[in-house]
Order: C-alpha cells, then sequence, then structure tokens
C-alpha cells in the first residue's frame, strides 16, 4: 500500500517529512553537481574546478548527518509504522548511499591535476559519456523517491548495465592502451580508477533505487537480468595477461 | 443463531465489507475460536457488520481500530457479555472448540469460565487478595480442599507475576494493591478458573508505562496457554504484543493479518491511514 499523498493528522510529523524530502533532494542535486563539475574539470583539466569539488564534498558530508540526525529523531518522536517508516528507513540508507556517490565524485577530481599532465589517453574520450549515463541515473533515482515512483526505480536498475558497458569498454581500451605504452601506465592507472568511480556511482544510483522500490511497495525489487559483469572480464583478462 | 450448521462454518470462507478478500485464519494450528458472519444490532443500529475470524492459542490477536469502530463489541460477543444488554442482538456463529457458544444448551457461566475477560479499568472484588483469587475456583467447585485452593491462588499469582509482590499480604484487601497490581490481580482471578481464552478490553489504558510493561510482560508470558485476544487503542501496544492484528472500521472488519505485515506493509488503504495517523 504505497503513499496516498494523505496529509497526517499531526501536521509537525508532515513538516518533519518534507523538511527530510528536501534535505535528500539538496543532497542528491549536490552529488550530481559534483559529478559533472568533476568531470568538466577532468576535460578542461581545470584544477581550480577540481579543487572546489574537493571542499564542496564536506557539504554533502554535513548534509548526510543531518539528515541521519532529523531520521533518528523522526523515528524516535513519531514512532511511524507501514509506509511513513519505509519511507524513513530509505532516507536513512539513500543519504548513505549519495553521499559515497558525493566520494566518487571528489575521488576523479583529486585525480585531476596528475592527468592534467602531458597528453591526454585514448580511452579518457569515452569518460564523459559513461559519466553522462552514471549522472542520469543518479538524478532519476532520486526522481524516482521524490515521486514514489516505483517503475521509474526499475528503469534505472535496468539502466546501469549501460554503465557497467561503459566500464567494460573503458577496462579493454585502457588495458590494451597499457600494453602498448608501458611509460602511460601511471595515468592510464588514473583513467581505470575513474571509470571504476563512475560504474561504482552507477551501482549505488541502483542502490538508492532499490530502496526507493521498497518504500514504495513494501518488497525488495526484485533481481533484475545483468548483462556482462565487468568482474567476469577482468578475471578473464587477468589470464590474458599472464600469456601476453 | 442463524441456522448454518457447523460444516458450513467450516466452509464458509471470506466474508466481510465490502467484499474485501482477505485471511480470517489465525494461521497454523486449529482455531480455538472461529467466528463466521457475525452481525451485532443495538436496537435498529448496526455495530457489527459480517465479521468473520479464527483466533488461536499460538498467537496473540490484537484488534485495533478507532472509537466506535466495533472491535469491543465483537470482543464481547466472545464470551456472551452482550447477553447482559436488553436491545443487543448478535447473529451468526460463534464456536469455542468446535461448539456453538450461542447454543440453547450453553451454559453461559461455565462459557465465561473458559473465556475469561479483563476489563478497562481494573475491577478486584472489594475482598482480600486470596478471596479474589479463590472465588471463582469455589463457585465452580475446582478445588476440593484448603490445601487445594492455596496451591491455585499461589499458581494463579505466579502466573499473573504478582506473587512476590503480595505472597506475605494474601489477606490484605485487593483494592488496597495499586492499579498495575489490581490489574495483574485481575488477571490471576481470570487464570484461576483455568480458562481457555482471556479477552481483554484494553486492559492498560488506566496503568503507567511501567504497570503496562508488565502487563505486556505477562501476556507474553501467558501466549500459548491460552488463546488470547486484546482490544487496544495504543497501536505500539498492538505491535508490541500480538502476532495476529484485526483492524475494524465502522463496525467492519477491514484487514485481519500477520502482525508485522499489518504494522509494515497493510493491504488495505484504511489501514494504513490508521495506522500511520492519516485517520480523520
Amino acid at each position: 500500500m504505497p503513499n496516498s499523498g494523505t496529509k497526517h493528522t499531526v501536521k509537525a510529523f508532515d513538516t518533519d517529512i518534507n523538511e527530510l524530502r528536501g534535505m535528500v533532494a539538496e543532497i542528491g542535486g549536490r552529488s550530481e553537481q559534483a559529478i559533472a563539475k568533476a568531470m568538466r574539470a577532468l576535460q578542461k583539466s581545470d584544477l581550480e574546478l577540481a579543487a572546489e569539488v574537493v571542499r564542496e564534498d564536506k557539504l554533502i558530508d554535513d548534509l548526510e548527518r543531518r539528515i541521519d540526525e532529523l531520521t533518528f529523531q523522526t523515528i524516535a518522536l513519531r514512532a511511524p509504522m507501514a509506509d511513513d517508516l519505509r519511507e524513513l528507513i530509505a532516507t536513512f540508507k539513500i543519504s548513505g548511499v549519495v553521499e559515497r556517490i558525493g566520494d566518487y565524485a571528489k575521488n576523479i577530481a583529486k585525480r585531476v591535476p596528475v592527468l592534467s599532465q602531458g597528453k591526454k589517453l585514448g580511452p579518457v574520450s569515452l569518460l564523459p559519456s559513461m559519466s553522462q549515463v552514471a549522472s542520469e541515473l543518479v538524478h532519476d533515482s532520486l526522481e524516482a523517491f521524490a515521486r514514489r515512483d516505483a517503475v521509474l526505480a526499475e528503469d534505472v536498475s535496468d539502466r546501469d548495465q549501460v554503465v557497467d558497458d561503459f566500464y567494460t569498454s573503458i577496462f579493454r581500451a585502457t588495458i590494451t592502451h597499457m600494453i602498448e605504452n608501458p611509460k602511460d601506465i601511471g595515468q592510464a592507472a588514473h583513467v581505470l580508477f575513474i571509470a571504476k568511480n563512475l560504474e561504482r556511482i552507477g551501482d549505488h544510483a541502483t542502490n538508492v533505487a532499490e530502496m526507493v522500490y521498497f518504500a514504495a511497495k513494501g518488497e525488495q525489487m526484485p533481481e533484475r537480468d545483468k548483462g556482462e559483469n565487468p568482474a567476469d572480464y577482468i578475471a578473464d583478462s587477468n589470464i590474458d595477461n599472464k600469456d601476453t | 443463531m442463524d441456522d448454518m450448521t457447523s460444516g458450513d462454518i467450516q466452509e464458509s470462507g471470506v466474508s466481510s465489507a465490502e467484499g474485501a478478500s482477505q485471511s480470517i485464519s489465525a494461521g497454523d494450528g486449529p482455531p480455538k475460536m472461529t467466528t463466521r458472519n457475525v452481525n451485532v444490532f443495538y436496537g435498529e443500529k448496526q455495530a457489527i457488520d459480517n465479521v468473520s475470524i479464527d483466533v488461536n492459542m499460538d498467537n496473540v490477536t490484537a484488534f485495533i481500530g478507532p472509537s466506535g469502530c466495533g472491535k469491543s463489541t465483537f470482543l464481547r460477543c466472545l464470551n456472551r457479555m452482550n447477553d447482559t444488554i436488553p436491545i443487543a442482538k448478535v447473529t451468526g456463529d460463534i464456536t469455542l472448540e468446535g461448539e456453538d457458544i450461542y447454543a440453547p444448551q450453553m451454559d453461559v457461566v461455565q462459557l465465561r469460565a473458559r473465556v475469561g475477560m479483563v476489563f478497562q479499568k481494573p475491577n478486584p472484588f472489594p475482598k482480600s487478595i486470596y478471596d479474589n483469587i479463590a472465588y471463582g475456583p469455589r463457585i465452580h467447585g475446582l478445588a476440593s480442599g484448603k490445601d487445594e485452593l492455596d496451591h491455585i491462588v499461589e499458581t494463579s499469582l505466579q502466573r499473573a507475576g504478582l506473587w512476590n509482590e503480595v505472597k506475605d499480604r494474601l489477606q490484605d484487601s485487593g483494592t488496597a494493591l495499586s492499579g498495575g497490581q489490581q490489574q495483574r490481580l485481575c488477571i490471576a482471578r481470570a487464570i484461576a478458573v483455568d480458562p481457555e481464552v482471556i479477552l481483554m478490553d484494553e486492559p492498560c489504558s488506566a496503568l503507567d508505562p511501567i504497570a503496562t510493561a508488565k502487563i505486556e510482560e505477562l501476556i507474553h508470558e501467558i501466549r500459548g496457554k491460552y488463546a488470547i485476544v486484546i482490544v487496544t487503542h495504543n497501536m505500539q501496544q498492538a505491535a508490541r504484543v500480538s502476532q495476529r492484528t484485526a483492524f475494524f472500521h465502522l463496525g467492519t472488519l477491514v484487514e485481519y493479518g500477520v502482525t508485522t505485515d499489518i504494522f509494515t506493509n497493510p493491504t488495505e488503504e484504511r489501514t494504513r491511514d490508521y495506522i500511520t495517523g492519516r485517520y480523520g
């Protein structure tokens, strides 16, 4: 039985819940922005913008703490039940996941100074498109939360495969580049980490989507069909590397 | 009662308000009491509309719902307390261990010993603690001598978690105890006649949180020995003490199910609105 939007008799409860929804929207918006800024800094070798992403991550951390405090208080004081309880549990977990997304953006930004030295490696050209898709997943998962939209949540979960496919492509291209250009191995390793961060951002967007689904429907999202798992390729490529 | 036979009772599956289909089952194990298509009228006014529900020994069953929803009225059908109200009329089938409790041959005094009741306000007799407990076994002839009666008094008070607090003053008046102790005395009094079912009508609403917690712990302790049905306005209490919850609204049974499901993911919108505080 999903939330019908009917108001609570105790209006202060609605005030708490609305404040939390506002804060979740804000932490989501800030995380999306952090990804976008980090990627722009990477493309333009803008060290100042990269430093700004690192600085602003504190705001995301603060928001997470405030969301957790208010969720905790609301559970303690309002004794929520049913969809209210599910929403608050989801809020509590989503704040932690979105904060991690911010950390990944920060981690990308921290790699900008190293990658801005020397020429750009070929595989880097795939990163903006990958980040675009990952960012959309973050946006849509939080949109699904705002709208209590289990269908959109399932869609996000399905689309994570696109991010995984990007990761596999970039992984292959980068490994090939490393083999052919051993002197670039240091930079190439950073490219791999950035791709991995974006892949994790996609996974976390899926985690948010799963919690939205749970909050809306009161049951876990059914297992989704997964395509090729990047981890399988990595395991295979290790064997390939030994042969090389 | 209606002319339904007990065979019909077993087969007449779900029937409830507005065609909403929901479980009437009390869960695993044979039902201790079954009710089918129960209607209660106070004169012209219908207070209960076609309610069917089972209760068993393994689960504490909680009835919740807003004031006037019929939950207490329905509870009172289970030991024929509504008989005392001249304008009340009950139809449908209610059985205890398969026996129709509204059958003409049913001895209502015996029935109320088998289906005991604890009320909102503690109502000990203005007698000693000992006599409060001994009264029932005496009139029902359950004890053959003083020793046996002493034993019943002691075990009943022990089961009600009151023995250690009163064992040195059994001759003091029951009304001199604290509210929480009086309520446990009333539960001990119900237990003393070895009932099969204990009905509790808001047993904690006049008690402070500590006395309430003691009653809830007591309910937990005696679960399985008796089928327990509790009416409560306190939804947290229903969530804490029961394994099955029934939500009543305007005389109908809206939803009956496993307590954890009712409080985490109810099926019916009216249940959800009530338990989340969106009602009215």
